[in-house]
């Protein structure tokens, strides 16, 4: 799946927090987006799964396929009390397919383990969800993700308060979905992993800095325009002289 | 001598086997939904609801006499009402859905009392607000039963989406949404199960047999249907031992009940194996690994 954006602006109320972005993630990269707080990383891959508006412009994305797009939300808001077992959660990643009340085939479970052991976490099925650690809980869910078998995932700031062993366990995952043709969108601010790992880097501050592969994007003319962006919040913008008027 | 204290007041009355067997109905429909409130931080919510139903039990009762379809019907459409209109203004206004459910409750449970007064008289309103399980009838032990066998069904049927909607909303948003249907579906269970409670408990105390049950049961079991089974366990044995008590010692069986349940609930706190005081304060030894 070809992931176009077409002068896309996203925001709420008439703000913008992603402001005339445009450019394509195609199948099978892995882009890393950076930029500070406030710039509108988590906002675009919201935007992305259809869960912020569009203020103006275009994705080019049916309901259909917007349906199958994998989605990691920030520090998910978990209820991390809640009686239920890791098996559970991982199961919820048929959704697609099962829908609310449709049945759960062994074949499905078999696939749930399978996942739960690719990310290092076999047997721990019938564990309740809220006694692994905030690393393993990160597992778990990475192991939902797998589940979903989206062809474009997002990932949103997925290695924050994480230890590096369970960061490297997890980028393996994340390079096997690239080599299996998925697009990963992952939100980032470890600057080295992205060098590592992630061939093309967005560079966000409410407006793309800079979008293609790391090596050209990650200079310091670029990191240094990144650190002069404001994050300030006007009180009376006036409008954007781009955005069209069926988009206000 | 046993048999006297615990079985004879059974054997002997057929009101008091209809009130046992309506505790059963009541324990086996308000376990899940006590224990889904519980764990959707919603307890407080449960209470207001169940204040809210009043005005529609007392037009009920005002039209239909003491006959729990008329109240049950009238306090369903009250329960049901309030929860759409809180929950109605919460999506339209800045207004969070417990300062909504506080404030139509409070309108709801103040025009019942003035409902009744102005057409009833005290003893009325004493029995909506405290019920009777004593006075159940056969068409009310019916109906209790059908709520309690459509709660159980429903629960089978929304146990995915209401796990999903409880454990991580975002992911059911991002999944497709359908969250607030999930949300209205379990609140149309909730009404029902107060309107089967008020009955025997009246609606000041409906809740007793959801809450106290589900709140003991968090200290004894840690799998949802075991946390459930238990808090069913927990809610018919109060209701069980409610009806002993207040048989020998000729209490009101509502308050009686839910003193039981309550009873049960300090204990769990004091000696239940999942947080219980006493499991904190006792140390035993640890495995190596």
């Amino acid at each position: 799946m070809i992931l176009r954006l077409d002068d896309v602006t996203l925001g709420y109320d008439r703000h913008p927090a992603v402001h005339h972005l445009s450019g394509t993630f195609a199948p099978g990269r892995l882009t890393a987006v950076i930029g500070p707080n406030g710039a509108g990383k988590s906002t675009l891959l919201k935007g992305i799964k259809g869960l912020v508006p569009l203020l103006g412009g275009h994705i080019a994305l049916s309901a259909a396929e917007r349906a199958r797009i994998a989605y990691l939300p920030q520090q998910a808001e978990l209820e991390p009390g809640f009686p239920i077992s890791v098996l559970d959660v991982v199961l919820l990643g048929h959704w697609r397919r099962t829908g609310a009340f449709g049945g759960i085939a062994p074949e499905a479970r078999a696939a749930a383990a399978a996942a739960l052991a690719a990310v290092g976490l076999p047997g721990f099925e019938r564990r309740a969800i809220g006694s692994p650690s905030l690393g393993q809980r990160q597992r778990v869910l990475f192991a939902r993700l797998m589940l979903e078998d989206g062809p474009v995932i997002l990932l949103d700031e997925p290695f924050a308060a994480i230890d590096a062993r369970t960061c490297d366990d997890l980028m393996t995952v994340v390079q096997h979905w690239g080599d299996e043709g998925r697009t990963v969108i992952a939100v980032l601010h470890d600057l080295d992993l992205v060098r590592r790992a992630f061939p093309f880097t967005l560079m966000l501050a409410r407006e793309a800095v800079a979008w293609g592969p790391t090596e050209t994007v990650l200079v310091p003319d670029n990191l240094e325009r990144l650190r002069h962006s404001s994050a300030a919040w006007d009180e009376s913008p006036v409008l954007c002289p781009r955005g069209r008027s069926d988009a206000v | 001598m046993l048999y006297d204290l615990l079985f004879a007041p059974f054997a002997d009355f057929s009101f008091m086997r209809r009130a046992l067997v309506a505790c059963l109905a009541l324990a086996l429909g308000c376990a899940p939904v006590g224990m889904f409130l519980l764990l959707r931080r919603m307890s407080l919510l449960g209470d207001a609801l169940s204040h809210s139903v009043l005005p529609g039990a007392a037009v009920g009762f005002l039209l239909g006499g003491l006959s729990l379809p008329a109240m049950g019907l009238g306090g369903f459409v009250a329960g049901l009402t309030v929860a759409l209109l809180s929950g109605l203004v919460t999506r339209f206004t800045a207004l969070r859905e417990d300062a909504n459910f506080a404030a139509f409750y409070l309108i709801s449970l103040a025009s019942g009392v003035m409902i009744v007064s102005a057409h009833g008289s005290n003893v009325d309103l004493m029995h909506v607000l405290f019920g009777s399980v004593l006075a159940v009838d056969d068409l009310s032990l019916l109906l209790v039963a059908s709520i309690a066998s459509v709660t159980l069904l429903g629960f089978a049927l929304l146990y995915r989406p209401l796990v999903a909607e409880c454990f991580d909303p975002g992911f059911l948003r991002a999944a497709g949404g359908g969250g607030a249907w999930v949300h209205l579906a379990f609140l149309v269970l909730v009404v029902l199960n107060l309107v089967a409670g008020f009955q025997a408990l009246g609606t000041l105390m409906a809740v007793g047999m959801m809450m106290l049950p589900a709140a003991a049961a968090r200290m004894w079991a840690r799998g949802l249907w075991s946390l459930v089974a238990v808090a069913a366990l927990i809610a018919f044995a109060s209701g069980y031992a409610g009806l002993v008590l207040s048989f020998h010692f000729e209490l009101p069986s509502g308050p009686a009940i839910v003193l039981v349940a309550g009873g049960v609930y300090l204990l769990s706190l004091l000696f239940g194996r999942v947080g219980g005081v006493l499991t904190r304060l006792i140390r035993p030894a640890h495995f190596e690994a």
